[in-house]
């Protein structure tokens, strides 16, 4: 008996140093000058740069790519502070916009009667067989055609639309009993009245729940923005991310150091959200069955 | 749906409208342009458009290419698939019977959901890197691991970082599944049986089968689409093209390649395996409830 727990404990301990181990070593690493690494590889143990790494990387101050290699040329002038904040205003606009239009339009079809119903609840139903990647050109060319390339509402309005969020919208309202709405009647509260005094308040702890997933979706995007922002002023952190493979390829040695910054970086607002919220997001995800 | 309802109006109207003009302008119409341009060749410079028919399907599934292309994603979605749900179900049994530690094990277990798969595949490459990565020594002490040119070791390397971001996944379901087991069920078990390993089979496995079923789908369509970034940032196809899956050759061909005629073929057959991943999925959903 004795042994069996002690074997367990291993078996999950091994599991969690598989998940941990790289993205530890991402943070040791980025704890030394980009020559340091570029000499002795990526390390276990903390080095003595954080500041001097992680300044550089938020400032945008340091060139993301070591100019030892001889290369000239415009490499990096985008600060990581911009970064953060893009990939934050596309987290929270993707989640907010995604929890309100599905929220309304649950509303309608659970509490409405009206004749297309059951057909507007299939067109929805269909976004679910259409993911980015077999429509990504003809999307690019209608985002283009109305002229929201590198804009916020390009970035973030064409992913809003989500028939997950309403299907786990839907299937809450169903749940909350009809006496709700005979009290609404009583009270003479119009739809909008049942919607804000009643509806919206019941529903905090599924949008609390829905709202972690979302936002961890949205932070997460990479096609669509790498697709639809070509201007700086825009870039992501998983842009960011992007761009260092891209010079990699060209030849050119990042450096190291900041390009491990980044992806800590951009791991840790979701990561936190996740972690602190744990129980709201494993309701999130088990209930929404995506 | 309620029996008691607001009455007729236009306001449902307005509250579906954005959701579903989202849906018609950036889902919808672009689909249905992906479906009509298959049966369009453009010449190289976008100039010119002529209708071939079926044209662009034939050569599509005639060529070889595509052929090994289809066979890699096979292989790599049903090895993704076992290793990911193989690994989180020894975790989440192990997690769900250990009494010290729990809730710790399980916040460190669940944490990497939240690691995009670009970022996976960026850490994965510099792991793997032949001048920064400790892996590469460690791999060639055990053969001649070379990641760039062998396309083996390529997709052994692409598939363990893809497994390493879905683990916490399917940790979280599996997890969820095991909790859900009524507790007088393990009790019964608890008694009739001595031996944890014969329990888990012959009464948690069967128990857990709907949980398992359906992250079968989830993890499916996991390998197919959602490890993009993480061959983008990883592999890119390389060595030779050996690592390009299905929806990553769309891409290549469609936006790199400009074969537009091909590239909208490709995503068209995408969609059907789509619809059948996804009817496989609400079929099973129903079934669940109903039960």
């Amino acid at each position: 008996m004795k042994r069996g727990v002690i074997i367990d404990h291993a078996i999950l301990i091994l599991g969690v140093l598989f998940l941990i181990t790289p993205l530890w070593m991402a943070f040791a690493s980025s704890t030394y000058t980009a020559q340091e690494i570029a000499r002795d590889g990526m390390r276990f143990v903390l080095g003595d740069n954080f500041i001097g790494t992680w300044g550089d990387l938020l400032t945008g101050a340091g060139s993301m790519f070591t100019e030892s290699e001889g290369k000239t040329g415009e490499v990096t002038a985008v600060s990581g502070l911009l970064m953060l904040k893009n990939s934050l205003i596309l987290g929270l606009g993707f989640a907010i916009g995604k929890i309100a239009i599905s929220m309304l339009a649950a509303y309608a079809i659970v509490y409405f009667r009206f004749p297309a119903g059951p057909f507007f609840f299939w067109i929805i139903f269909s976004s679910l067989l259409l993911p980015l990647e077999v429509r990504i050109i003809p999307s690019y060319e209608i985002v283009a055609g109305l002229g929201l390339v590198n804009s916020y509402t390009g970035l973030i309005l064409p992913l809003i639309a989500s028939a997950t969020a309403t299907f786990f919208f839907r299937q809450f309202y169903k749940q909350i009993p009809e006496e709700m709405i005979e009290a609404a009647r009583l009270d003479n509260a119009g739809p909008i009245r049942f919607f804000i005094d009643i509806l919206f308040p019941l529903s905090k702890t599924m949008i609390a729940a829905i709202f972690i997933i979302m936002f961890v979706v949205g932070w997460n995007q990479y096609l669509w923005p790498i697709l639809m922002t070509t201007d700086k002023e825009f870039n992501t952190l998983l842009m960011g991310i992007k761009n260092i493979i891209y010079i990699m390829d060209d030849g050119k040695t990042p450096a190291y150091n900041q390009a491990f910054a980044l992806a800590v970086l951009s791991v840790i607002p979701p990561v936190l959200i996740v972690v602190l919220f744990q129980s709201w997001f494993v309701k999130g995800l088990t209930e929404s069955d995506k | 749906m309620k029996r008691n309802q607001f009455g007729h109006s236009p306001l449902p109207y307005l509250l579906i409208a954005p959701q579903l003009l989202i849906i018609l302008i950036f889902f919808v119409w672009p689909a249905v342009q992906s479906v009509r341009l298959s049966f369009f060749l453009e010449d190289p410079w976008g100039l010119s458009r002529s209708f071939v028919g079926f044209d662009n399907y034939t050569s599509v599934l005639s060529n070889s290419q595509y052929h090994s292309t289809a066979l890699f994603t096979l292989f790599f979605s049903a090895v993704v698939t076992v290793l990911a749900l193989g690994v989180a179900l020894l975790l989440a049994v192990k997690a769900d019977g250990i009494i010290r530690g729990a809730k710790t094990y399980r916040v460190l277990l669940i944490w990497a959901y939240a690691v995009a798969p670009a970022v996976a595949g960026m850490i994965g490459l510099f792991l793997a890197n032949q001048h920064i990565g400790p892996l590469f020594p460690l791999f060639n002490l055990l053969w001649d691991f070379d990641n760039k040119t062998d396309s083996a070791d390529a997709t052994f390397w692409l598939t363990l970082v893809c497994v390493w971001k879905q683990v916490s996944v399917n940790f979280v379901y599996f997890l969820a599944g095991l909790q859900g087991i009524p507790r007088s069920v393990r009790e019964a078990a608890a008694l009739d049986c001595q031996s944890g390993f014969r329990r888990f089979w012959t009464v948690t496995f069967p128990l857990l089968a709907p949980t398992g079923f359906f992250l079968m789908v989830i993890n499916i369509t996991y390998a197919f689409f959602d490890t993009f970034p993480i061959i983008d940032t990883l592999t890119r196809g390389r060595p030779g093209g050996s690592t390009f899956t299905l929806v990553y050759k769309v891409y290549k061909d469609g936006f790199l390649g400009a074969d537009l005629g091909g590239s909208s073929a490709q995503s068209v057959i995408l969609m059907v395996v789509v619809m059948l991943l996804t009817i496989v999925q609400f079929r099973f959903i129903e079934r669940k409830i109903h039960y």
